[in-house]
């Protein structure tokens, strides 16, 4: 005799009330808080909720231009006349001064952008706080890095960066951006901008010089402006493939140094011989970490198909203890998406999936009444020709595909304009070798995913982006070289 | 079980056990870790895994009295709260299996018996045969056997394989629950290895350790060996109770256990029928933590008995 | 009445005194008697030697990030104590403008090495190109433990500059201090019994570097020695001692308190190379290796 047991997890939220958010917020320019003069604001939602959380001021370009200048006064009569050692110490404070205020930060990233609490708390802030720990440490070791050759500064950098890993991504650009003696103008994506105001007041309480560090936020137009100003000396963008071009474009015809990290439709390839439960643990973690709103997110499954069926079932199994729910609670797997207008386009290509005849998949799980919300997606019967299994959905939507030989999986994993990252799943190390070799990404996670490391240099092929952030590679970017 | 399989039908067997890769097991398990249980899932869990308990005595000093003690506690576990759970059985050397079967009458808690010269295993099969029927004549409702370790790391899985048959034989309407002693494998190839050949031999439980080494019941071989029973239930229907055993001192272990249970097998298998815990100081634990859900208050081991 | 401090060694994370029993007398310039110090032993050489040995595995297996932070941290903890520090140079003899610079040359040499742990290894190791279909590759690992003869001229910048780079890729250090003036050492030995560094990383002797040098050099568990100018004549022992099991012997012409004394070669010193081959598989038609 047996009783079904029913256990279900009562939601554990984190309290958002050790957070004080201002109703307004300002620029932040040459180390004080500034008024815009386009006098503009917009508002910030929380995306769990559709609840109001602030005003963010909204620059123009005369704002940008205030921040250029103050960007650039800082480098010439402050930041590069510092040794690297006493660049690196700044950054090594910040990154302190980060790690003391993770939880805050773990908290507003999450209210902000709708990630799951659990992901900003483990795994977005204490990368960013390392992040800087890591450059704080090559401040002062440039040359070695780059034997041979001499290395300077650039001078002012323009810096864009995206919603999905806000400030992760702020740490990816200003930590090595600084390091090397730049000063920096960034722009945060105009729905998260909150821990990037946060980052200011961590700069202002390091002591950081004034205009070292400048965060003009926005719009678009706000970025454009950045981009086109004539006293930027370096362009950093992470974002989508056709923001990217247009920034490209405008760059052209100036000496503007740039870099891109762009889109993917990354494969993830399953061969036979995989430790197939790790895999299947690694085809989660690769598309619906972070709600898919991930560049490198192994969106395309390419799974033998000796095995596929038996993948398929696991996955599927694997999908009910998967938990979409309130972005604060402790054990939400899937939180929210970032905002209406990406969870209008993911749902276009749900529903593009299903008018290409793929076969779809969703558990059975309850949505929350408010907020913008979406169920972890599986199309099979996916054609490599679909626009699915081609454009990138920026979502909780994994197209599977079946292969048949090493080769032939090859070829279709290539088969793409992006070529950011890819992951490779088989017991056999030469498969890894010989595998990693013919792909074409900037990434090849083999036997793992979505993997990252202060140390790691990270960045794709193709229209996935051009240029490396982290590693020693990442120094690159921020660097002039001449023998 | 499968029926009595030849050396090659077991070794095509054991070639599909599927590689496991450690560090992807390791992340499985820190995702499932950072579970938070709270409120009224907290004291379900609690209650579920008192209920699971295999209250354990297995010392060379053991002696009646101190098995009769173990016994009293296994149906009392905290009479001063009302209404808890009893443990689900008390796990003794076979010396002590009458006592306990005497001392537990009919209150329902089961008789589990080490045996096949337990720890080690290292003696002839006649010895372990005499073990068992011996803990069976004198009413184990349960037999703990352990593995030829010694012998599997050798490669002999058809010795393995035909021990365990053979004590599954013996046992007949009393379940066989096999220990692997998975401190002394190399890998988690290995457990998962082991796991599946047990099965295939007919284990009705599949258990990590004697609890006499370490390490014992770690996250990473209990997640190997749930996958074993995951998969062989989606072959073939059939359910084989898992049993953890040494190492689990805190609430907290045990909750991320069940949640283990959970999430890799699901709910069917969170019943003391499919579950058990071999521990002996978690049951204090359980119950001290019991306590503070109801009553708000970190609790002292002064107000718990301890047997 | 004053309750002076003993100063004692610094073995395995623990402060004892020598098994000797023996003190000697630390005395400044001006031959004042400032402190009693521990006058080593070879048994405390052996008793040090097997604390770094024990230590060793798990501290080269930590992470490069976590190496990082805990050197990081010993910098942090320096500047805490700055005080205790400048009070010692100064009873040793020098002035406070010396003692100030030496003190804040030693808290940036931390900071520049607890910069280094976790990038060396992308300066000194490669993927190598070879002809065949494999894929290779050369990684830095730590020798193992490291004997130490501190600098005899300063009592904190040459200490710290000679072991930091040791340390940080993994090694374990016995350090035989400076014999005139070890009080910074153990303070130093506090700073790090104070601040995550495990015990038996870094072990401490005071006492005569004539007396613990042939003990510590011939001693069979020791991978490598770090020696900075001392008497020619002990240097030669020293040297010759190493040859039984083939230590790697770096032996600096001056003392390593100049600004520019510091750098990727006192890392790589004490940093074993290891290569490592794996066949690629020749799929879809690629030939070749890496």
């Amino acid at each position: 005799m047996m009783s079904q047991t029913n256990w279900k997890l009562e939601p554990s939220l984190e309290s958002a009330a050790q957070i004080q958010l201002q109703a307004q917020y300002e620029l932040f320019i040459d180390g004080k808080w500034q008024k815009p003069l386009s006098k503009n604001y917009f508002n910030s939602v929380n995306p769990a909720d559709e609840s109001h959380l602030a005003k963010i001021a909204w620059g123009n370009a005369e704002d940008v231009d205030l921040a250029v200048l103050a960007a650039r006064r800082a480098y010439d009569t402050v930041w590069s006349k510092l040794s690297g050692a006493e660049r690196g110490k700044y950054l090594f404070r910040i990154a302190r001064l980060m790690q003391e205020k993770s939880k805050e930060l773990a908290i507003l990233e999450t209210l902000d952008g709708g990630k799951p609490i659990r992901e900003s708390r483990d795994i977005d802030i204490p990368l960013a706080c390392n992040h800087f720990f890591y450059y704080a440490g090559w401040a002062d070791k440039l040359q070695e890095a780059f034997a041979g050759q001499q290395v300077s500064a650039l001078g002012v950098a323009g810096q864009i960066t995206p919603w999905n890993f806000p400030l992760l991504m702020l740490a990816w650009k200003v930590a090595p951006a600084l390091a090397c003696g730049n000063t920096v103008v960034l722009k945060p994506a105009e729905t998260t901008s909150l821990t990037a105001l946060k980052f200011a007041e961590i700069c202002q309480e390091a002591g950081l010089p004034a205009g070292v560090v400048n965060i003009v936020t926005g719009y678009g137009d706000t970025g454009a402006a950045l981009v086109a100003h004539p006293d930027v000396d370096k362009i950093a963008f992470t974002g989508s493939t056709a923001v990217g071009k247009q920034i490209h474009k405008a760059c052209i015809g100036t000496s503007k140094k740039l870099t891109l990290e762009l889109g993917g439709k990354s494969a993830n390839i399953i061969l036979e011989d995989a430790p197939i439960d790790q895999a299947v643990e690694g085809v989660i973690n690769s598309i619906f970490f972070n709600q898919g709103h991930v560049c490198c997110a192994g969106s395309r499954l390419f799974v033998q198909e000796s095995i596929a069926e038996r993948v398929l079932e696991k996955l599927k199994f694997r999908l009910q203890s998967i938990y979409v729910g309130h972005p604060l609670d402790k054990n939400t797997d899937i939180g929210a998406i970032n905002s209406k207008k990406q969870l209008e386009t993911i749902e276009r290509y749900i529903s593009l999936g299903l008018a290409e005849g793929a076969e779809i998949y969703q558990p059975d799980c309850t949505l929350p009444s408010k907020g913008f919300y979406c169920k972890p997606t599986l199309f099979t019967d996916v054609a490599q020709s679909a626009r699915i299994a081609q454009e990138e959905v920026f979502g909780p939507v994994l197209t599977i595909q079946t292969f048949r030989t090493m080769e032939e999986v090859v070829q279709k994993a290539n088969n793409s304009p992006y070529g950011l990252a890819a992951g490779v799943w088989t017991d056999k190390g030469a498969r890894i070798f010989g595998l990693s070799q013919q792909l074409k990404a900037g990434v090849v996670w083999a036997n793992t995913f979505n993997k990252f490391d202060p140390a790691s240099p990270f960045g794709g092929y193709k229209e996935s982006g051009f240029g490396r952030e982290g590693g020693r590679h990442g120094l690159s970017a921020y660097l002039k070289f001449s023998n | 079980m499968l029926e009595n399989l030849s050396t090659p039908e077991l070794f095509s067997l054991l070639a599909l056990s599927p590689s496991i890769d450690q560090i992807g097991t390791q992340e499985r398990i820190a995702r499932i870790q950072a579970r938070s249980i709270k409120g009224a899932a907290k004291i379900q869990g609690l209650r579920m895994a008192l209920s699971m308990i295999d209250l354990t005595t297995l010392e060379g000093k053991d002696t009646p009295a101190k098995v009769r003690q173990l016994c009293f506690k296994a149906q009392h576990l905290h009479d001063q709260a009302a209404d808890l759970p009893t443990v689900a059985a008390v796990c003794v050397y076979p010396t002590m299996v009458g006592v306990a079967k005497k001392a537990l009458g009919n209150s329902g808690i089961k008789v589990a018996s080490v045996s096949t010269a337990f720890p080690s295993g290292q003696a002839p099969f006649e010895i372990k045969k005499l073990d068992t029927l011996y803990a069976l004549e004198n009413g184990a409702d349960e037999i703990d056997m352990v593995v030829s370790r010694g012998r599997f790391l050798s490669g002999d899985y058809q010795f393995v394989y035909d021990e365990i048959a053979a004590i599954k034989e013996l046992c007949s309407m009393s379940r066989l629950k096999v220990i692997f002693e998975t401190g002394e494998l190399d890998s988690l190839d290995q457990v998962r290895k082991i796991s599946d050949l047990a099965i295939a031999a007919g284990a009705d439980f599949i258990k990590t350790s004697t609890g006499k080494i370490q390490p014992a019941a770690t996250f990473p071989v209990v997640l190997t060996m749930l996958g074993a029973i995951k998969d062989h239930f989606d072959k073939t229907g059939q359910m084989i109770g898992m049993k953890p055993a040494g190492g689990i001192s805190s609430s907290k272990l045990a909750l991320q256990h069940l949640l283990l249970v959970k999430e890799v097998l699901g709910e069917a298998w969170l019943s003391n029928e499919w579950y058990r815990f071999g521990a002996s100081s978690l049951a204090n634990d359980l119950l001290m933590q019991y306590q503070k859900q109801l009553t708000g208050k970190y609790q002292s081991a002064a107000y718990f008995s301890i047997d | 009445m004053e309750i002076l401090k003993t100063y004692k060694l610094y073995i395995g994370g623990q402060f004892p005194r020598t098994e000797s029993g023996r003190s000697y007398a630390v005395v400044s310039p001006s031959g004042q008697h400032i402190a009693n110090a521990c006058q080593g032993s070879k048994k405390d050489v052996r008793n040090a030697v097997q604390a770094a040995r024990k230590a060793q595995a798990s501290w080269a297996a930590k992470s490069a990030f976590n190496r990082s932070q805990i050197i990081y941290r010993i910098a942090e903890m320096l500047a805490a104590r700055r005080g205790q520090f400048l009070e010692e140079l100064q009873a040793l003899g020098s002035d406070l403008e010396g003692a100030t610079q030496e003190v804040e040359s030693s808290i940036d040499r931390c900071v520049y090495y607890a910069g280094w742990a976790d990038k060396f290894q992308s300066l000194l190791g490669s993927v190598n190109p070879v002809a065949s279909s494999h894929f290779n590759f050369s990684v830095p690992e730590a020798m193992g433990v490291v004997g130490v003869v501190a600098c005899q001229q300063t009592a904190l910048l040459g200490f710290i500059s000679q072991v930091l780079p040791v340390l940080i890729g993994g090694n374990t250090v016995v350090v035989i201090a400076n014999q005139k003036s070890p009080l910074c050492a153990i303070t130093l030995a506090e700073v790090l019994a104070t601040s995550d560094v495990p015990g038996g990383v870094v072990n401490i002797l005071t006492g005569e570097v004539s007396e613990m040098l042939p003990t510590l050099s011939a001693h069979m568990d020791v991978n490598a020695l770090s020696i900075s100018p001392i008497e020619a004549k002990l240097q030669q022992m020293a040297q010759e001692e190493a040859i039984d099991n083939l230590k790697r012997v770096r032996i600096f012409a001056e003392p390593l308190y100049a600004e520019s004394a510091q750098g990727l070669p006192y890392i790589s010193d004490f940093q074993e190379i290891k290569t490592t081959w794996h066949p690629v598989e020749q799929i879809a038609g690629g030939v070749g290796g890496y």
